[in-house]
This record gives C-alpha cells, structure tokens and sequence, in this order.
C-alpha cells in the first residue's frame, strides 16, 4: 500500500481550522458591525494606521498565515464534501482543483504582502 | 382487545425477485417487547420465510443490527413502545450487500477484522518464554485501551458511516477502533505492522470525522475518536520521517 | 449467491439531521475561504493607495456587505463550536494516572478563544 501524503494535507487542515475558529468571529465582528456601524471611536482602521502596521514584518507573516491556513482548511474539508455528495469518480480532479486553488491563494497572498 | 403495531420489513428473495420490497406486518404492541421480540413474533406465527440473524438477546452477541427508521440500533435493544402507536420501517444495515431479507453479507469486514491484526504482536526475539509468566499490566495502562476492546462486532458503525457506503474500501471504524486498542496496550509491539495499513489512503484518510459511528456505537467504544487520534500519531509519523529521515528506524 | 447492493444517492445527507448538521459543518469551510478572499482583498487595497482602501472600508457600510458578514459570522461561529467540541475527541490527556476530563479540554479551547479575541480586538481597534 502506497505510503499516503494525506498528513500534509491533513496537518494544514487541522492548523487552518484552529486559526479560523479562533480569529475569524472576532474578526469578522470587526470588519461586518464595529466599524461600518461606527461603534469603536474615531476610524480605527484609517489608512496610515493599518497600512504602518502592515509594513511590519511580523504583521505581515502573522496575517499571511491568517490567510493562507485557513484556505487549506476549506480546500481539504470542501474536497471531501464534493466527494461525497457523488463526485467520488472526479476526486482526483477536485484535489487538484481545491488544493491548487489554496496554493494559488497563498502564493497571491505572498504577493501581496511582499509589495506592501 | 390487543393494541397492534405495524412493523414494514424489507423482503428480498434473490431466487424470486431482483429488486426488494416492503412487506408490512402486524404484530400485537406489548410494553416490553423489543423490535427482536416483534421480528420473532412474525417469524413463529405469521410468516416463516422471513430472514434475520440474532442470538444472545441482550446486546452482547452484536448479530442482530438492523436499521429501525433509518437508524442502526440493536434490534434486542430497542424497544416497541419508543415507537408506538407509528409504523417501524425495518432494512438490514446499509452499506452492506444484502443477502436475503434482513440478511447481509459480511464478508467484506471480516477480512478487515484480521487485516488489522486484532492480536498482541511482540517483536521478533521479545516474546517472552512462557514459564516467565504472563506480560503486567496496571489498571492505569488498561484504561488507555478498554474502551476500545468493548466492541461487539455488530456493525452498527459501518452502517452509520457514509464514508464507507460510498467506497467499501475504506477499512472503517470498528477495524480501526480494534487496531487502536491493540496499538494502545503497553504489553503490544505490533503497531509498526498495522500502521501500513491504518495509515494507507484507504485507511484513516478517507474519514470525514461525521462522527455518527460512535453515536450509534451501541458499547461507546467511540470509534470516531479512534480514528482521529490515529491521524494525529500518523501524522507525527510522517513529519518524523520527512524531518529526520537518519532517525527511522529499520 | 446474487446480493443486492443498494445504490447511494447523492442526497443520501439530507435524510437524517446528523448528517444535515455534519454537511452544514463542512460547508461553512465555504465561509472561511470567502472571509480569507476578503481579508486579501482588503491587504490588497491597502497597497493600492489611500483612495483605493478608503472606498473599501466605505463600501463595508452598505446594507449587502453587512448582511454578507453576518451570515458568514453565523457560519463561521458554528465551525467554531463544532471545532472546539471535538478537540476532546483527538486531544486525549492524562494527569497522571487520570484522564483530563473532556468538558475542560473544551472549555480550555473557549478560554482561549475569549483571550485570543480580545487580543486582537485590543491590536485592531487599539483601543
Ligand atoms: S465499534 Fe461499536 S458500533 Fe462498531 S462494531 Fe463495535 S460495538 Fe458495534
Ligand atoms: S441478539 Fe445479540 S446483540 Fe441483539
């Protein structure tokens, strides 16, 4: 029997799932009601502030794993949901397509963050 | 007058139809009659060419799993009066060929039971010779592993798991679950041997955590809870082999 | 012997409620991978000038990208439930000769998720 390489994938799950369960609510609190409501002051998010606090290498790695991980979370648990719900014969192809499309974030992400 | 229930079995009688149907009885209601004890009470009185396995009559034998309403249950072990007054829908367990009526065929875990190596292995040269005594273990040591050794056999697990009604090649949870206890007791040193296997695609990978394997457990073994820790020493494995490739053993 | 095999449908999830809440669970991995796009789109903006970011965070305002956030919230708040319960399940511990009781490796993951959320609030909004 082949030796699986599942536990990369599967490792990558599991730390993109933590991070999601752990960061994203509060996040998404911040992003979706406390700022567009206006319930935290005088702009938090204001231009200079985030974009000083982003230049910081630190910063940058921290919020390129916040990105990153959690892609490779919804590429395995979405993987697994194409199959079964009956795409078992295509699985090969929804591998490629879910785990390329997180590889493609992340390297985009890279991107990004590099010309900050 | 006797309050009555109605039981719709699945019938299938390969010599006399290629497809299945339902065939519906009905059975006097008694507060402590079981779905076994109805099924019984058809088979003496009203139709003998209904088929279905049983023995122990109190969940210990494990051969008497069937789906009731779309859930595998014990069929000793449920009882007539959490369905009353409703009809009971009544399949062998899903997953499985069917053979006739409630009758599956087995065959498929059976050869997984002992693929997974459900024994104590000692490696070469290690086993002790017999006038030594047996291998100790404390209660401490036990209690890793009991959970795991009550399983009955009765696949009730592999019929709530849809992971393996879309591919039988996935080993499922009771074989794991069973592997697990066998890597889990201090006196075994078989784990090497059954890792080829647990951590193969077809082995750990293919589970989706659902989790209804161990809400259907009938034992609590938790099987689910087996495979995942599988995955996560697995996975050690892996980076222990990929990082340090000079520390692999053999 | 001719066995029956019964076929699978594709539905087969929708015919219990444990397996409508186990799809629902896999499904808001679809959620976080479109939290994840949002959260690049907003780095992305920020290199592209004041301007650029400005009608970004302005746009959050609008009634869509509200309700948007709020069913991913939803979505994203079930992951982090169903995740944090299931942490017992593959993190077993012992103290000693004793097992580490289920409820407090849970509850552990819920404490640290409150410290962690205030931490960032705290960073984000630097209040
Ligand atoms: S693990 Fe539980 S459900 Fe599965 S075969 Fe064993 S006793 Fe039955
Ligand atoms: S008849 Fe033995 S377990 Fe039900």
């Amino acid at each position: 029997m082949a030796k699986s390489n599942e536990p990369i994938w599967w490792s990558l799950f599991s730390a993109g799932g933590m991070v999601a369960a752990m960061m994203f609510p509060i996040l998404i609190i911040i992003t979706g009601i406390l700022v567009p409501f206006g319930l935290v002051g005088d702009d938090p998010l204001n231009f200079e502030r985030i974009r000083d606090a982003v230049s910081q290498p630190l910063v940058k790695l921290i919020l390129f794993t916040i990105i990153s991980l959690p892609l490779f979370h919804w590429a395995h648990r979405f993987r697994f949901t194409l199959v079964d719900v009956g795409l078992k014969s295509v699985s090969t192809l929804i591998s490629i397509l879910c785990y390329g499309g997180a590889i493609v974030g992340t390297i985009v992400s890279a991107v990004v963050f590099w010309t900050i | 007058m006797v309050e009555t229930m109605k039981l719709e079995i699945f019938r299938y009688r390969p010599e006399k139809e290629s497809v299945p149907t339902f065939q519906t009885y009905k059975v006097p209601f008694r507060e402590d009659w079981v779905v076994l004890d109805a099924i019984n009470h058809i088979k003496d009185e009203i139709d003998g060419t209904l088929s279905y396995r049983w023995s122990c009559q109190m969940g210990v034998c494990g051969s008497c799993g069937m789906m009731i309403n779309n859930v595998p249950k014990l069929s000793c072990a449920a009882f007539l009066k959490d369905y009353y007054p409703d009809k009971i829908r009544i399949e062998p367990l899903t997953g499985f060929p069917v053979e006739r009526d409630l009758i599956f065929e087995m065959d498929d875990f059976m050869t997984k039971l002992t693929e997974i190596q459900p024994y104590i292995i000692r490696k070469e040269g290690e086993e002790k010779p017999l006038d030594e005594g047996e291998y100790l273990q404390s209660p401490a040591e036990l209690a890793h592993f009991k959970q795991y050794s009550m399983c009955i056999n009765c696949m009730l697990c592999y019929a709530a798991c849809p992971v393996y009604a879309i591919d039988s090649t996935f080993i499922g949870p009771a074989a794991i679950a069973l592997g697990q206890r066998y890597n889990m007791d201090s006196r075994d040193q078989g784990r090497d041997s059954r890792q080829e296997l647990i951590a193969s695609h077809e082995g750990i990978w293919e589970c989706t955590f659902v989790g209804e394997c161990s809400a259907v457990c009938p034992k609590d073994v938790d099987p689910a809870a087996a495979i995942q820790r599988a995955k996560v020493s697995s996975t050690v494995d892996w980076f222990k082999d990929v990082l340090i490739p000079w520390g692999k053993k053999k | 012997m001719n066995t029956y095999h019964r076929p699978v449908p594709n539905t087969w999830w929708l015919k219990r409620k444990p397996y409508i809440l186990f799809m629902i669970r896999e499904l808001t991995s679809v959620f976080v991978a479109g939290y994840c796009i949002f959260l690049l789109v907003l780095v992305y903006k920020l290199t592209q000038g004041a301007d650029a970011y400005g009608n970004f965070m302005a746009a959050l305002k609008s009634p869509s990208s509200v309700a948007l956030h709020l069913i991913t919230l939803a979505f994203v708040l079930y992951h982090t439930i169903t995740w944090f319960n299931l942490t017992p399940k593959i993190l077993v511990l012992y103290r000693g000769e004793e097992r580490v009781p289920q409820g407090l490796v849970a509850g552990t993951f819920y404490a640290g998720w409150v410290v962690v959320s205030v931490i960032v609030a705290w960073l984000v909004l630097g209040v």
